[in-house]
């Protein structure tokens, strides 16, 4: 199953937030699985039309996912995705 | 009147920022959210509930609710548009901003109303666990063509006024659309912008596109209404059929953001001006509040303990609030500015806040 590690600013939210396994094929299919774990989680990281929020990033290994409107990147059985803030604010 | 209501909710670009009123005086009682953007904060009117909406730069926007006068928050769903829902022909609807949130709606707690952009208004009966877009206004025949964005990039309900007499008869505030009425609970709306003037249109008479920055009505007779609108202040007397420009020619009230009402008087209201949409600036670099008695015949500048140089501060649109004779007002560079005699003197209560986007008192 593919692992999934969060970014440390998620813990804010999810205080208990540790790196998960979840049986999926691609990257729409894990944070839909997410809110199962963390309630909510989903909002937070795409919009309601399921399109990855503006300055939220997800990679699959080292590489950031190709599609951020529908988040159909496909994930291998062996693959680490990540999940992070990205750098921007004031 | 002596103030009422002895706390005071502080929405920042920072975080939600408590005062309280103790025998001392306004005292700083704490915050919630620290660093997370608080776009509108409020209460519901017997102060067992205050909302929280925030605009999270990151995660996107966000609703708590604290039934402990905020010792602890409890996330909500945020609104959400649903899947077919477009802004225009191609562009997908989604949640940008949570611009006010009105409580208590039929005596319910549990009954509120949300104005966002891109232009729904959600309505939850159940404190936030369900929201419906009202559906009526937002399939409204001239929300895809002539509605806007003013300030933001999408048209944003930013006012809500619900009939105390029956709770069905509703008004919105929308930048840019205009006045909205129902009189069935949100299923028909129509546009009343009869007398307004949008000169930013080919047509400033145009029933649809004018841009009230604020939309309030007098508590008691609310067949009073005012807005601090983009062109001007405007005044209604027969609840929005027809609006009177109230400006001051040649005088500084005119553009603005933000309007308060005096409970006590239908004729009394304040509004903060600036210099103009061209130029969102203190006028003369000068902090100035004014007020009428008279509605709007004529305005008097109130600047007692207000900064009158090098002063950049404006007021947005929900900065401004009143309970008795206490007014209240927060700015854009974080100033927090009170007075006990509806405006006459103000004393500084924090000149070094974040950016603030509301202030009420609850």
């Amino acid at each position: 199953m593919p692992v999934v590690k969060f970014t440390y600013a998620l813990k804010r939210f999810y205080p208990g937030l540790k790196e998960v396994n979840i049986e999926a094929s691609t990257v729409a299919d894990i944070v839909k699985k997410l809110d199962g774990i963390y309630p909510r989680m989903s909002s937070y990281i795409i919009d309601e039309q399921g399109a990855l929020r503006k300055h939220v990033n997800i990679f699959i290994g080292n590489s950031i996912i190709e599609d951020k409107t529908s988040l159909a990147d496909k994930v291998g059985e062996h693959d680490e995705v990540y999940i992070m803030q990205a750098l921007s604010g004031g | 009147m002596s103030s009422s209501k002895n706390t005071l909710l502080i929405g920042t670009r920072k975080g939600l920022v408590v005062y309280e009123k103790r025998s001392s005086g306004w005292e700083y009682a704490g915050e919630s959210f620290d660093g997370i953007p608080v776009s509108y904060a409020t209460g519901s009117p017997d102060n067992n509930i205050w909302w929280a909406c925030q605009d999270h730069g990151h995660w996107g926007c966000k609703m708590h609710l604290s039934r402990d006068k905020g010792t602890s928050w409890e996330e909500v769903d945020a609104p959400k548009y649903a899947e077919d829902d477009e802004i225009k022909d191609g562009v997908p609807a989604t949640l940008k901003y949570l611009w006010i949130l009105q409580p208590h709606i039929n005596d319910d707690p549990n009954h509120i109303l949300v104005g966002t952009e891109p232009g729904g208004l959600f309505e939850s009966k159940n404190a936030g666990k369900d929201f419906e877009l009202v559906r009526g206004l937002w399939d409204h025949p001239s929300r895809k063509g002539e509605w806007f964005g003013g300030g933001r990039d999408y048209a944003g309900i930013h006012s809500i006024v619900i009939d105390n007499d029956n709770q069905d008869h509703r008004y919105v505030g929308i930048s840019c659309a205009g006045v909205f009425e129902t009189w069935d609970g949100g299923r028909q709306w129509e546009p009343k912008n009869k007398g307004l003037r949008a000169d930013f249109l080919p047509d400033p008479s145009s029933e649809v596109g004018q841009d009230p920055h604020l939309l309030v009505a007098h508590p008691v007779n609310q067949k009073v209404m005012w807005q601090q609108n983009h062109c001007g202040i405007f005044r209604s007397v027969d609840g929005a059929n027809n609006w009177e420009d109230i400006s001051e020619p040649g005088g500084v009230a005119n553009f603005g953001f933000v309007i308060t009402l005096d409970e006590n008087d239908e004729n009394t209201a304040w509004v903060v001006p600036a210099v103009s949409d061209e130029k969102r600036l203190a006028i003369d670099r000068a902090l100035v509040v004014c007020r009428t008695r008279d509605g709007g015949k004529s305005w008097e500048k109130l600047t007692n303990g207000l900064p009158q140089t090098a002063c950049y501060d404006i007021v947005y649109r929900h900065g401004m609030d009143i309970t008795g004779d206490t007014l209240v007002f927060g700015t854009t560079t974080g100033n927090l500015y009170l007075s006990e005699n509806q405006g006459d003197d103000w004393v500084s209560i924090n000149h070094n806040l974040p950016m603030i986007y509301s202030v009420r008192f609850v």
